[in-house]
Formats: C-alpha cells, structure tokens, sequence
C-alpha cells in the first residue's frame, strides 16, 4: 500500500488517554481501517478546535495525518454526538459497556465493518428505544458473531446432530449448545440454557437491531441470555469486561441514598 | 569511566532516574534537570530538597471537602467569610484553584478525585461521593453546585451524583456550557453550540 501522508475517514470515538501536558491518544472505530490509534494534539486546553468534536462516543468525520509510530489528527467534524445519550445515565452505561465489547473484539489495522456499524446503530438505537437491556444483549451477539465466535445454536457443537427442541447446555470452551448425548465429555464449564433462551438468541443472530428492538422480552429470559453472553465473552477475552460493573450498579440502584 | 555513570549509586544516576520517574519528563530532561542542580548554590538545593519533603509531610486531604491542604478541616472550610449553603463538586483540587482564580463563586468546595470512567474501571466508588452525601445529611445546604468536567466521564459523574442527591430536596445546578473566550464558532461542536444558543442571555 501507498503510503498516503493524509487519508480520511469516518469514525467513532471509544477510548481517550491524556497524554503529556494537553494531548490525548484517541482510539476510534473505523468502517475500513480497523481501530486506528491517534493522537489528538492540544485537545484538553479550552481553546482547542478539535476538542467538542472527538468527545467519547461520538460519531465523527476525521482526517488524519500519518505519524512516524501514531498519526496525528488534523482535522475532526462531529456527524452525530448521540445528545440524547448523553442525557440518561442508564442509557450511557450500556453505551460504554457496548463500546467496551467493540473495543474487545476489534483488532487494529483488523477491519471490521461489521463491528462498526453494529456500534453505529446500537449507538442511534440506545438514544430513543426504551428496550435498553435487549440492545445489550443483542450487541453481544452482533459482536461475538461479527468477530467469528458466532455460538451455534442449531445442531450440536461436538456430534453435530439437529437439536431437539427442549433445554440445553451451552459449553463455552466448544463456543455452542451441546446435545444430551455429548455434554457429559466437558463436565464443568457448561451453562444451562433454556429453550427460550436459545429461540431469542437466534432470532438476535439473524434479526437487525430494530425487529429484535420490537420484540416483548421477560426480564427474567433477559438476564438469562445476558449470563450466558457475559460468561462466553469473558471466556474470550480473558477477562472481566470493565463496565459491567457500572452498568449494573445504574440498572440496579433506585434513585435513592442508601 | 561511563561505568561510574552507569552505576546506581551513583547520586547524580540517582537523581536522574528520580526525575524520570516524574510525569511528563524524559530521560534528556531528567539529566538536563540534574547538571542544572549540580550546579545551583547548596541553599536552592535544600531549600527544593525541603519543600519535597514538607508537602509529603504536611499536606493532608481536609477530612470536609477532600481538598488538599495543611489544615484539617482546610481554610476554605472554616472560612466564616463563606457561604456555607452552598457546594460546588469537582473533579480535582487543580479545579478549585482554577474556581477560586475568578473570585465568582463564595461558597464550600468538594472534591471528588476523578470521576467515573467505566471503560478505565472507574465507577463512583472510587470517587469522595460518600463523604459528600454525608456532608449533605449534616448540613443544611441548599445549593449543589456539579462542576465536573464538560465532557462524557464528567457528564456521567454529575448525572449519578445528581440521581443520589435527587430525595434530599437541594438545588442542584451545572454550570452553563457555551463558547470560550477567543473561540471560534465555525469550529464549535454541535453540542457547545446549542447548548451556548439555548442558555443565551439578553444583552
């Protein structure tokens, strides 16, 4: 490839750093490019140009100039900064915690439109749909299957043979549902799922965003898949995900002091 | 003889690898740093030596406001000059200084140490929120004041601190978000802007 001095492309903002006296190291969502790693220069001083426009989460227009180890943002115009978003502290919880699973499962220089656009329409979705926990849940399907840990969920992961339609178990080591006859190889590491569960799941791998945003879902099948997800992810990424934490401490705390 | 340099005993290795360590230095300005003090007078020398070592000694969080300070409760705390109705809740001591800098605000400062940011494993509970609410409980404020940053983490911070401080009947305020002194409004964000439209004021 050519080396190109400046090149410009869409993004969307997930992780900012400081760096040095008022610089920081953004990483952005890219469409074409992977996660790209730049540096934003004089952004935390009040008078910068750049400042608004490379807010966390936000969608943006940006042009960069290569650097000899990061490249250097030039300019950056915001396309959408999710306002509505930013206004509703549960709405923002799963906005960061669904940043924090793109981030996990994008690589740089790795391209993942797929990843991308499941960011872009969560992002917009989470502004104005009340059905917040099924975005969730969805985003941590769209993104295991976008990244190639997609859980199989129609025949046994081991023998291969169709499912039966009843409750099963989801082995986490084999990515997938294993059948009765097979689930007594793997002992531990198996999470019981219902059939439910299961139907909900692959309606969320072959549905967009907005039909699975339409769907009624009881809270308790809800937290069942968000278990089931939670556990193959942190199984994947080898570790705990950072923004579970907050995220369940919003959804879960009245407003009231304790 | 560059063995000598080398060595980790050696003071002057020493203090180079001291200022290394400091944010923002590099190993050209750590030594660059340590030939100047080789050869400032001896009483320049100990009188940096000791100012070191007396803000590691004196400086203290006021157990009120988490502000740092040599006096506990701290001045601003105990100044009876203040108005102690109302608070304003920052992220950093830096953003009282740079508060009491304008002289506009009299009132009683909080400091939150950071603010949440879960993506760097941040959450309220490594933040000063309890001590404030219990601040709260005990005084008759009427005004709180969510001076955090103006930007997402800070956004998030205020938001929170604002849904705990909802039940306890006080008026709780942000500053307005407009246009900087010196800026330009063609290069202003979508959010400054209509934020700075909204608030706008009659002249």
């Amino acid at each position: 490839m050519a080396r190109i001095r400046t090149y410009k492309t869409q993004a969307v903002v997930l992780k900012q750093i400081p760096l040095g006296e008022a610089d920081r190291i953004i990483t952005l969502c890219t469409p074409n490019m992977g996660l790209i790693r730049a540096i934003a220069k004089g952004v935390r001083r009040p008078k910068s140009k750049l400042r608004g426009h490379i807010e966390l989460l936000n969608h943006i227009s940006i042009s960069l100039n290569r650097g000899r180890n990061l490249d250097i943002v030039s300019e950056a115009e915001s396309i959408n900064s999710f306002g509505n978003l930013r206004k509703n502290l549960k709405r923002l919880s799963i906005a960061f915690y669904v940043a924090e699973i793109v981030l996990g499962f994008s690589a740089e220089e790795s391209p993942s439109t797929v990843l991308y656009r499941l960011l872009l329409t969560a992002l917009s979705a989470l502004e104005v749909t009340d059905q917040l926990e099924l975005i969730a849940r969805y985003c941590e399907i769209g993104a295991l299957s976008g990244s190639g840990y997609k859980p199989e969920l129609h025949s046994c992961v081991d023998c291969r043979s169709i499912l039966e339609p009843s409750d099963h178990v989801f082995s986490y080591l084999k990515g997938g549902i294993l059948c009765p006859s097979c689930h007594n190889d793997y002992g531990e590491k198996l999470i019981p799922v219902s059939l439910n569960a299961m139907k909900l799941m692959r309606f969320m791998q072959k549905e967009t965003l907005l039909s699975t945003a339409g769907l009624n879902v009881s809270r308790k099948l809800l937290n069942e898949v968000g278990q089931t997800n939670r556990r193959y992810i942190r199984f994947i990424m080898e570790k705990e995900l950072k923004t579970t934490k907050f995220m369940d401490l919003v959804s879960n705390t009245s407003p009231q002091v304790k | 003889m560059t063995s000598e340099y080398l060595d980790a005993s050696n003071p002057v290795t020493r203090l180079v690898q001291e200022f290394h360590k400091l944010p923002g230095i590099g190993p050209k300005t750590a030594q660059r740093l340590t030939y100047y003090l080789i050869r400032i007078p001896e009483d320049e020398a100990r009188s940096l030596a000791e100012s070191i070592l007396a803000v590691k000694d004196r400086i203290i969080l006021c157990s009120e406001c988490y502000n740092i300070t040599e006096n506990n409760p701290c001045l601003l705390c105990t100044d009876s000059n203040r108005d102690n109705k109302k608070i304003c809740v920052v992220e950093e001591a830096l953003d009282v200084l740079a508060l009491e800098r304008t002289h506009s605000f009299g009132g009683l400062y909080h400091v939150l140490h950071g603010s949440i940011s879960p993506m760097n494993g941040i959450g309220p509970e490594d933040l000063k929120i309890a001590g404030l609410l219990e601040r709260l409980k005990v005084r008759a404020i009427e005004e709180i004041i969510l001076a955090t940053n103006p930007n997402l983490e800070g956004e998030a911070t205020a938001m929170y601190i604002h849904r705990l401080v909802e039940p306890l009947n006080i008026t709780v305020t942000r500053p307005a978000r407009g246009l900087p002194m010196g800026g330009d409004l063609e290069y202003a964000d979508e959010l400054t802007l209509s934020r700075a439209i909204e608030g706008r004021q009659v002249f």
